[in-house]
């Protein structure tokens, strides 16, 4: 389609770098992310083994499509270092920076990223990277973390440490946390990033993931971290365009074949001029579409 | 001689024991000849006993048949207190005909053996010690393994003759009149022991449940029974079945079960009236959450449901969205239950379930079947009773029967843990490709070649995968490696039975 047009990252599905069932079976749940995890999720003694299981699963198994993401260990932590190299030798999509609070922060990953693809033969810039927010500094500081790097794809929230740093936990209605997501959503909008929004782990609360799901949505998020394979219909679910909506786009993108057909460069539709906004968001609307199996190749409504 | 699966079988012993080697999985039309029992005639007023001392040495001698159900699984009190006296007594050279062997006989089957009692045995399975015992050549005498389908043809053929059942149920009358449905140790149909009660010379029953004659529902018959034995306890209830049937939550047995309904209901034998077996386990369970949610949106309901039954399956007939449960065995106490207070859940034997030989079975009507698999090979041969290691641990069950229905669907991941499920060459033929049309892993599905229809139907399914078996097969090697081929010594432990008499596959002594 159009050269706007993003990557989707509806779903970052978190998986502990130290299990090898969950690990080998990341890939069949269709997640549009998969992020490793080194850090939290692994206890000290098993540092070393999540991080050689994780490189040994990127290069013998089998994910699709689905965006590669290892979250590192801190930069405080002697495990950063090695967690970088190994997962740029490993040529990881995406390195997630945990608890970033400033640009400096930022800029570090994005030179040792360089450094070692350089020393393991990788292609210059193929490294992308992202960063957690989970602190009220990092929140403050979000927008300059966003534009941090040229490599930057997308900022996350991450509300455990965060509102435990506010002094607060997580309520139901999730007003807690209604600064720090406008925030971490504009500074991503700002720098041109994805933004993710936090994880939800009552899983027996589906009435609840599915109001959380749906609010996010409505601000502008791209997506939800996830830790629980489950949860991925769900958010696509949310996310699915509504019939009128496709139908709409299909029109519109249609509107700009034909602009490009005549040579033209006003695109109209029922005898008015098309903006921009209204094209990406149409093309935004198809993709997601063809992801929820709503439309055929040629961007036909499947009637279900 | 080679069965036409392409699996070697021992010369001697199909030669010994005059067995054809497995040909085709169509029945025919032959005209087959049935057997009749022995009957010691009695007005029926001296039934009740209580040693089972007394029946075994009024019943038994060296070289008999004997038979158990399996109804109890592994709260059975029955086979234990019974093969104890058996052993005791001194009786040798008995041939061990049950429906199914489980965990909790296992030490007593394997002293039997030991003690000469029991030199021979045909079941449907066995699994844990036994299965052990019996692979490392620990019986002389080959297993016979059939389905439950062809046990019951066995029988009514005379192949398998019981001189002596031993049937225990959790209630009876002094004539004998007795159901699986009432008594603390209830377990719902009788289904299998149905058989055994038509068929037997001497039929004995067990209860702890002695009640007013005459005993209604009666599903074995005062006509049939000769000893009524009352003991204390037939069975322990927790263990009989699962108590409340919980949904599997593992989120790879949901994606399995998601895209086994996906199959079903693009196929063309999701319509109005249709029919399905779905097993127990917990995929099969979520599965028949998931074709539930189907039929509500399609308001499309089922004529019947066949086979094993559990909970989730009783209460899509209490919703209207099944029409009758035919009901040849109960996995939980919700289905067991069910059982006499729903008229539309009919008891039915192993005969009228799934015996090849007849003047038709329910699974001969059956469209939709669904399946699991230890193994499944790249000719859709599949396998559940041998593991990776050679050893036995499984049972035939209903699967070659089921096989028979019109979509029979296989639910295995592509592998587990380091053990792939789809291999070049599964370690032991139960079922044979010819009966099995679709395979569904958690990466994708693959359909037989034979299937051209559902080929047509099923590849262009969003998010359902179409992969040619050869190709999961690979994709499992990939992930798990290759292994180590399995080393047998030249000793057949067991044979394999195809559900019409032949041999499919053989077993052989696992080498140490």
């Amino acid at each position: 389609m159009a050269e706007n047009e993003e990557r989707l990252r509806r779903t970052m599905m978190f998986v502990p770098g130290n299990n090898p069932a969950m690990v080998k079976d990341a890939g069949i749940y269709g997640a549009d992310s998969i992020m490793f995890d080194l850090e939290d999720s692994v206890s000290l003694p098993e540092k070393d083994a999540a991080r050689v299981l994780v490189y040994e699963a990127l290069q013998t198994q089998d994910y699709g499509n689905a965006e590669m993401v290892v979250r590192v260990n801190g930069q405080d932590t002697p495990f950063y270092d090695n967690d970088v190299k190994a997962m740029v030798k490993a040529g990881i999509d995406v390195i997630r920076l945990p608890k970033a609070e400033s640009p400096e922060m930022v800029e570090k990953l994005d030179q040792d990223i360089a450094a070692a693809e350089k020393q393991f033969g990788r292609e210059a810039g193929s490294t992308h990277l992202m960063a957690a927010i989970e602190s009220a500094k990092g929140v403050l500081r979000a927008a300059d973390i966003a534009a941090a790097s040229d490599r930057m794809i997308g900022i996350a929230l991450s509300a455990e440490d965060y509102t435990t740093d506010m002094k607060t936990h997580r309520y139901p209605d999730g007003k807690e946390l209604e600064f720090a997501r406008n925030m971490v959503l504009h500074a991503a909008r700002a720098a041109g990033v994805a933004a993710f929004d936090t994880v939800f782990t009552n899983m027996d609360d589906t009435e609840g993931f599915y109001r959380e799901t749906e609010y996010i949505h409505q601000l502008g998020f791209d997506g939800k971290s996830l830790v629980n394979p489950r949860q991925i219909p769900m958010v696509n679910k949310v996310y699915e365009p509504k019939a009128a909506e496709i139908k709409n786009a299909k029109n519109v993108i249609n509107a700009i074949q034909e602009a490009k057909l005549k040579g033209s460069g006003v695109i109209s539709m029922n005898g008015q001029m098309v903006d921009r906004p209204v094209v990406l968001r149409a093309q935004r609307v198809m993709s997601l579409a063809k992801a929820s199996n709503l439309v055929d190749e040629e961007g036909n409504y499947l009637e279900k | 001689m080679k069965s036409k699966v392409n699996r070697e079988l021992p010369d001697d012993l199909m030669k010994q024991l005059n067995y054809q080697p497995f040909e085709t999985t169509e029945i025919g039309n032959p005209e087959i000849q049935r057997v009749a029992p022995k009957v010691h005639v009695s007005t029926g007023d001296d039934k009740i006993v209580d040693s089972i001392k007394k029946v075994v040495d009024e019943t038994l001698e060296d070289g008999m048949t004997i038979s158990f159900h399996h109804h109890f699984r592994n709260g059975d009190y029955v086979f234990n207190k019974v093969m104890r006296v058996i052993i005791d007594a001194g009786i040798k050279n008995l041939t061990l005909a049950p429906s199914s062997l489980t965990g909790v006989m296992n030490d007593m089957v394997i002293e039997a053996i030991k003690a000469g009692t029991i030199t021979n045995i045909t079941s449907s399975g066995m699994r844990g010690s036994l299965g052990d015992f019996v692979s490392h050549g620990g019986l002389k005498n080959p297993v016979i393994f059939r389905s439950h389908g062809n046990r019951a043809r066995s029988i009514e053929h005379g192949d398998i003759k019981i001189d002596v059942a031993f049937l225990g149920v959790p209630s009876a009358d002094r004539l004998g009149n007795a159901n699986g449905m009432k008594g603390d140790a209830v377990f719902g149909s009788l289904g299998y022991a149905l058989m055994d009660a038509q068929y037997a010379d001497k039929v004995v029953l067990l209860t702890d449940n002695i009640v007013d004659y005459p005993n209604t529902p009666a599903s074995i018959k005062q006509t049939q029974v000769d000893y009524v034995i009352k003991v204390d306890k037939v069975g322990d209830p927790d263990k009989i079945g699962s108590g409340a049937t919980r949904f599997t939550k593992d989120p790879k047995e949901l994606k399995i079960a998601s895209m086994v309904n996906d199959v079903i209901t693009h196929s063309p034998y999701f319509k109005d009236g249709f029919s399905f077996q779905t097993g127990s386990g917990g995929a099969a369970l979520a599965v028949t959450r998931y074709l539930r949610q189907a039929m509500i949106d399609n308001q499309i309901k089922a004529s019947f449901a066949l086979g094993g039954i559990t909970k989730p399956t009783t209460d899509l007939l209490n919703e209207g969205l099944v029409k009758k449960v035919m009901d040849v065995q109960d996995f939980d106490k919700g289905a067991a239950d069910s059982m006499h207070t729903n008229g539309d859940q009919q008891e039915i034997d192993a005969s009228w379930y799934a015996d090849p030989d007849n003047k038709g079975a329910m699974v001969d009507q059956l469209d939709v079947v669904i399946l699991s698999a230890l193994e499944i090979d790249t000719k859709f041969n599949v396998n559940v009773m041998t593991g990776s290691d050679g050893v036995i641990r499984g049972a035939i069950g209903g699967h070659q029967d089921a096989a028979t229905g019109k979509l029979t669907i296989i639910s295995a991941p592509l592998v587990r843990g380091r053990i792939a499920t789809v291999v070049p060459d599964v370690t032991t033929v139960v079922t044979p490709g010819d009966s099995v049309d679709v395979l569904v892993t958690e990466y994708g599905i693959a359909i037989n070649p034979k299937r051209t229809d559902l080929l047509a139907v099923l590849s262009n399914i969003p998010g359902l995968p179409v992969y040619k078996i050869e190709d999961l097969q690979k994709m499992a090697e990939k992930r798990v490696g290759t292994p180590k081929p399995l080393e047998y010594t030249d000793r057949t432990v067991a044979l394999i039975e195809y559900r019409d008499g032949t041999v499919i596959d053989s077993i052989k002594q696992v080498k140490d």
